[in-house]
């Protein structure tokens, strides 16, 4: 009989030597004349434990991990094709309890499925929601994704339904649905995860995007880091189009939306939406003045729609089961659920996707296990290199649009990087400063002058003596006040909340004594 | 390659190097095209041919230069007009492009291309003193070249890995949960004498 093996192909997967388990394990069945069948799929994103290899047997899959090649005689002996027991073994895979206790909904088939067969995708649920799109008009489509209060997952939180219902009621000739998979933020890797292990549902919740809004054309902006994800994209819209599910008669309802993907080139500014329409147009990536904004004139000047992967990614499901449904999770305007991506110095880092209200101790400590060093934990960066640092006494704060903003933070795009106390603050903000002069796309001087000095003045600041420390912070202050209110967007605008809350919760490592932060 | 192994196996006999050097060579038949050789020699006729194919995609220059790289491994500056022409856009238009973004290399790089994640997750797990060591051992600081022409070493901010910090890339192929000794194991199975 053969028995059905399972291992990622995702590449935090491969980095981990998934590739080498994976031939190491066909080459062994070979030697000892057992049938195995290899299936490559995503992720469950539960790092720690990759490469996880599962076992098929006839009612479950077991898992193992993290396995090396060095382990696989072992396994085999330990008759792992028949779920034998053996050290690496961690039973069930959807039991293991930090997978178990998600809540997952928009993650529900990465892991599991194939991400190169639509088959596979059909048969777990999949293009449903485009099923039902079909049958409603534009305006129907449009009010399931208000009623679900979804809001961007890219960083920004505007509902997408809003932003939908713009597009769908400006006319013009030609409309455009872009998805943003710019994915620049450290800490996160969501949208790869889902481009990797899911890639049909990106494209499901572009064509129900486009239907609902009347666009003809998307395209998919995928930054150069992602080679894998590219592939896995390509060879699934070629799929989808084979299948009618993508082309100028989708599915015989006569309805057209053509798919491209565009590669990024290294430019994290490019993430941010007007930057990336113009980089699109094959130009610099340079941000534009809003209004108008892109839901009436967007990309070649028409109505587009932008969103984020994991937005879209959040649409089938919404669109299948109706708004009111999705809007059950979560907590006050947080609606939905949210891939939380825990990464840096955590024992188990990894994907976990919950209902918003969810602390950031449950998610640290509970799902985390804490540091990877065993040290004690120091200081969190949440939502990105734009996202404030927190100490310790703020982990109780739920991950909420609303309470993080109430504390001077944001969800950004959800990921979460925990440092240990061999972290220095003054070193943190330093180089948020260093990366918002490197990525600064230069057309407000506080972004582009103000950062390089922001640096100096931080170097300033630590080696001053105590009588000089207060005008340099002063200083300090003053510019981030500058470059807050004096930017365009975001990236020049934002810096200062990694800077100021370092200062402000870790006044020590700038020099100052503890309570002088402000 | 499969001596190679064995020849790791028990010179270094330590699993996870073990592993590291196989993942290595796993990754020849999986790597995107890299530009192994660098080479200031390059076919004028190509980079005229790759903008022709692609001119009628709306925003073409971006998938051209991008295509351009991928085929030589650089941009040169003089195909700036060349593909100027084809696109019909002003030289200053393409060059701001070309000078934009980080991807674009406008020199030829070495035969190895090393890129190092030096944002914040991968900073949480050592990624600082790694991008230390990765330098001494290359020998060669970050956008630059070394000058035997064997190493070429790039920053990078974030590589979609940080669950599995510190990240680096060796010639297009991802690794996680590097350390100095393991990024040690996995560029002595480069072909390259290094001191
Ligand atoms: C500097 C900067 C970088 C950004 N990077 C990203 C990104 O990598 N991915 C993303 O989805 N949104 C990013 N955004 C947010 C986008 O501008 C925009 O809000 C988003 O694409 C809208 O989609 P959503 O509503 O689905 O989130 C960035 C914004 C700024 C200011
Ligand atoms: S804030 Fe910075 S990145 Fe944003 S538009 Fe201004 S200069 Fe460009
Ligand atoms: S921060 Fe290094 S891979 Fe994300």
């Amino acid at each position: 009989m053969t028995v059905r093996v399972y291992i990622p192909r995702d590449s935090g997967a491969r980095s981990l030597g998934a590739d080498t388990v994976a031939r190491a394990i066909e080459l062994e069945a070979k030697k000892r004349g057992e049938q195995v069948s290899l299936v490559r799929t995503g992720s469950r994103g539960l790092y720690w434990l990759e490469p996880m290899v599962e076992v098929e047997l006839s009612d479950r899959r077991v898992a193992y991990g993290p396995v090396n090649v060095t382990d696989i005689p072992a396994l085999f002996d330990a008759d792992f094709l028949n779920g034998g027991n053996h050290r690496l073994a961690l039973g069930r895979a959807d039991e293991i309890p930090y997978l178990k206790s998600q809540e997952r909904l928009t993650f529900s088939r990465v892991g599991i499925v194939d991400p190169y067969s639509l088959p596979d995708y059909i048969s777990h649920g999949g293009y449903r929601g485009l099923e039902r799109a079909l049958a409603l008009s534009p305006e129907q489509i449009v009010e399931e994704v208000v009623v679900s209060g979804l809001r961007g997952r890219g960083g920004a939180g505007f509902p997408a339904g809003i932003k939908w219902r713009t597009t769908l009621q400006t006319s013009a000739s030609q409309k455009y649905i872009v998805a943003n998979a710019d994915e620049g933020d450290s800490g996160t890797f969501a949208d790869r995860m889902i481009m990797e292990g899911d890639p049909f549902l990106l494209i499901e919740g572009m064509t129900i995007a486009a239907i609902a809004t009347g666009a003809t054309e998307g395209f998919i902006y995928l930054r150069s880091e992602y080679p894998d994800a590219l592939h896995t994209l390509q060879a699934a819209i070629n799929a989808a189009v084979s299948a009618g599910y993508l082309g100028d008669n989708i599915l015989g309802t006569g309805r057209r939306f053509l798919l491209e993907v565009r590669m990024g080139a290294g430019a994290y500014i490019c993430g941010e939406e007007t930057a990336m329409l113009e980089s699109l147009e094959g130009k610099r990536g340079m941000v534009r003045f809003k209004p108008p904004v892109p839901a009436i004139a967007g990309l070649f000047g028409r109505p587009t729609v932008i969103n984020n992967v994991v937005t879209l990614a959040s649409v089938p499901l919404i669109v299948e089961r109706g708004g009111a449904f999705y809007k059950e999770y979560g907590v006050g305007r947080s609606r939905g659920t949210i891939p939380i991506q825990l990464a840096g110095n955590v024992k188990r880092p990894g994907l976990i996707e919950k209902p918003f209200g969810i602390t950031l101790r449950e998610i640290i400590y509970d799902y985390g296990g804490g540091t990877a060093s065993g040290r004690p934990l120091r200081a969190v960066q949440v939502g990105g290199p734009l996202g404030a640092y927190f100490p310790e006494s703020l982990l109780d704060q739920p991950i909420d649009y609303e309470a993080l903003a109430a504390q001077g933070g944001l969800v950004g795009h959800g990921g979460i990087v925990v440092f240990d106390e061999s972290v220095n603050l003054a070193r943190q903000a330093r180089y948020a400063m260093e990366f918002c002069a490197l990525e600064s796309c230069g057309k407000c001087t506080p972004c582009r002058i103000g950062s390089t000095r922001g640096m100096e003045i931080i170097d300033e600041i630590v080696v001053a003596r105590d009588g000089e420390k207060a005008s340099r912070l002063e200083l300090l202050r003053d510019l981030c006040d500058t470059m807050s209110a004096g930017s365009l967007c975001a990236l020049g605008g934002l810096t200062p909340l990694p800077v100021m809350s370092a200062l402000r919760h870790f006044p020590q490592d700038f020099g100052l004594p503890p309570s002088s932060g402000g | 390659m499969t001596a190679k192994f064995v020849w790791m196996t028990l010179v270094l006999g330590r699993e996870q190097d073990i592993q590291f050097g196989l993942l290595l060579a796993a990754s020849q038949k999986w790597t995107h095209r890299v530009p192994w050789m660098s080479t200031t020699r390059w076919d004028k006729a190509k980079v005229a041919a790759i903008a022709q194919e692609l001119k009628d995609k709306p925003g073409a220059l971006m998938p051209v230069l991008r295509r351009v790289q991928d085929e030589l491994g650089w941009v040169p500056a003089e195909c700036v007009p060349i593909v100027a022409e084809v696109l019909n856009l002003s030289r200053a238009e393409v060059h701001g492009v070309l000078s934009f973004y980080h991807d674009f290399r406008r020199d030829p790089p070495g035969r190895n291309i090393i890129k190092v994640c030096r944002a914040e997750s991968c900073q949480a797990m050592g990624g600082v003193s790694l991008a230390e060591h990765i330098k001494r051992r290359l020998g060669c600081d970050f956008g630059h070249t070394r000058g035997d022409g064997s190493f070429t070493l790039e920053p990078v901010y974030c590589l979609g890995n940080c669950a599995c910090s510190p990240a680096v890339v060796i010639n297009g192929q991802l690794l996680g949960r590097v350390t100095p000794e393991r990024f040690d194991a996995a560029i002595s199975e480069l072909d390259e004498n290094l001191l």
